[in-house]
């Protein structure tokens, strides 16, 4: 089982912030790692570290076995890393094609125009966006802007798709949609990070999950394994001994 | 979208450009020539910021600084070591590439307002040096001797000459300008201008493309200065760095529409239609002639440009009717 991404002991201060410490944990080709946490665990800032648009003060970033600490994102895009955010950031004033052909374009393949179009128009199909290929893409609502998003890292052909709670803001059904086409992205071999805050989805996804609370990992394990955990359950719902605690004090 | 010449909005815009370089020369009438010389040298200007402005999204105040550095070189090679002109024209236009280079590794890290700030700076730092750099004639600048025209046959087949370069110039600007727009370098410059931090985790390396498309901006521009220096017969440093003109330009691509190919050609070609009415017109305000206010008239329809049609007139054709957007280009 070869190990697509490796991240070792990895911390990041903003000034006296500590938003991440020690963060450790791998990523086995293929797999899905599910990455949750409450509001402000550090969880985005993570990726941002993983992606180049951060350097951390300390620890190591491994991507395909080599050492990309320090490497700017566009670097690692070139080695096959791709990612989404959190707020969608479409190329407003270019078609929904042309975004998605930049991304084909400048990704690890290096793909010229023509072949990037024809990417574009199997990826566009595939996340089910086809009909509004020649819209601007600022003219789409969110869903769209989501699937697009996705489309844009999908069209790089990426080894390492890291997701940034592409399922926040869709409706119930859109959500089922988006979790099919996460799994068939999955199906062809690419490992994927995803960031998420709809429980079930992520629950059904995940090969594993991996819990941060303060920039700290709390718990890693099988899905069914980690939501039992006392340490989860605190720091989402706080202590849920307390009463009893409490009651025993008193 | 590779196609170019399958593309009516290319044949659209080139029509443009060499009919109105063709006029004077059918006519061989020395005015019309004249009129030709501004309208060209406006497009070329125009077309070649909005490489910088139109598609990578950034404002530079200093575009002028390639004119102007590009009109010294070659004055000083044609002057004081006697290349003929092409030479020199060819050597103005890589001077100003070389120097966009180093200051695009320089203040391309800048963004936004702090980007167009540092390029003020750029244009007043050109015009201090160059007014007290002696090679180049210090604050008096060079002024060409009347026999240096004698290897073109004289002064007045010199103009023609010059024309023709300039012609040729345009007519190529424009075709550059489709090109980049139509390229994959050109949709990674448009990338950056929609966003920036997205483009580089696209995997746009976004500071090498951004240099280039400084030094692409550049090249154009210091040719140009070399064939309107040698035509005026000198260079001064008030002349070949006039903050004006850069602003000029940045009005002509926000009057056409920014980003598009069509947008500074229309732009330039109507900015300078309402200067020149501007200028010849006898009209009085109040006491005070109306010539004198071309450059207030010219900051007032800016500031409606920037209100009401912020994409210009072809950006604001192009999406009221969208069927015209594969005409416009």
């Amino acid at each position: 089982m070869t190990l697509i991404l490796q991240v070792q002991a990895v911390t990041k201060r903003f000034g006296g912030l500590q938003a991440l410490t020690k963060v450790t944990f791998d990523l086995a080709q293929g797999q899905v790692l599910g990455l949750i946490g409450p509001n402000g665990a550090g969880k985005t800032t993570l990726f941002n570290v993983i992606n180049g648009v951060y350097t951390p003060e300390e620890g190591r970033i491994l991507f395909l076995g080599k050492d990309v600490t320090g490497k700017k994102s566009y670097e690692l895009a070139k080695m096959g890393m791709a990612r989404t955010h959190q707020i969608v950031r479409p190329l407003k004033e270019l078609t929904v094609r042309e975004n998605v052909i930049v991304g084909a374009c400048y990704g690890h393949e290096n793909h010229d125009l023509i072949s990037a179009a024809k990417i574009a128009d199997e990826v566009l199909s595939f996340v089910g966006i086809s009909a509004r290929a020649d819209q601007l893409a600022g003219s789409l609502n969110v869903a769209q802007k989501k699937r697009l998003e996705m489309a844009r890292a999908l069209a790089a052909r990426p080894k390492l798709l890291l997701l940034d709670e592409v399922l926040a803001g869709l409706t119930p059904s859109e959500i089922d949609g988006m979790v099919k086409t996460v799994l068939s992205i999955r199906d062809q071999g690419v490992s994927i990070v995803m960031i998420e805050h709809v429980m079930k989805a992520i629950m059904n996804v995940s090969d594993r999950l991996f819990v941060l609370d303060y920039g700290q990992q709390i718990a890693e394990g099988g899905p069914e394994e980690v939501v039992h955990n006392p340490k989860v359950i605190e720091a989402y719902l706080g202590d849920p001994q307390m009463a009893q605690k409490l009651m025993e004090e008193g | 979208m590779r196609k170019i010449w399958l593309n009516p909005g290319f044949w659209l815009v080139l029509a443009i450009v060499v009919a109105l370089g063709a006029w004077p020369i059918f006519q061989q009438d020395a005015a019309a020539r004249e009129t030709g010389f501004t309208v060209l040298l406006a497009i070329v200007m125009a077309s070649s910021l909005n490489i910088v402005m139109g598609y990578t999204g950034y404002v530079s105040f200093g575009h002028v600084v390639f004119y102007g550095i590009g009109g010294y070189i070659g004055m000083y090679f044609i002057d004081s070591l006697g290349l003929p002109l092409p030479v020199a024209v060819l050597f103005g236009g890589l001077s100003s590439a070389l120097l966009a280079f180093l200051l695009g590794k320089a203040i391309l890290r800048l963004r936004g307002a702090y980007f167009a700030l540092a390029t003020i700076g750029v244009n007043e730092a050109a015009r201090t040096f160059v007014a007290n750099f002696q090679p180049f004639g210090a604050a008096t600048g060079i002024e060409l001797q009347f026999s240096v025209y004698k290897a073109y046959g004289g002064a007045l087949q010199a103009l023609w000459l010059v024309y023709y370069g300039v012609v040729g110039i345009a007519i190529f600007s424009v075709i550059f300008s489709y090109y980049i727009k139509t390229s994959k370098f050109g949709l990674g410059l448009m990338t950056i201008r929609e966003d920036e931090d997205a483009a580089e985790v696209i995997g746009i390396v976004t500071p090498n493309a951004k240099t280039w498309a400084y030094v692409l901006s550049a090249i154009l521009p210091g040719m140009l200065g070399v064939l309107f220096f040698f035509k005026n017969g000198n260079v001064e440093p008030g002349d070949a760095f006039r903050l004006g003109f850069s602003i000029e330009s940045l009005v002509m691509i926000m009057l056409g529409g920014q980003g598009t190919v069509l947008g500074p050609v229309l732009g330039a070609l109507g900015y300078q239609r309402l200067r020149g009415t501007l200028l010849t017109s006898d009209l009085m305000i109040g006491s005070l002639p109306l010539k004198d206010f071309q450059l207030v008239i010219s900051g007032f329809l800016m500031l409606l440009i920037i209100l009401f049609i912020p994409s210009g007139l072809v950006g604001w054709l192009r999406q009221r009717f969208a069927t015209l957007r594969r005409v416009l280009a």
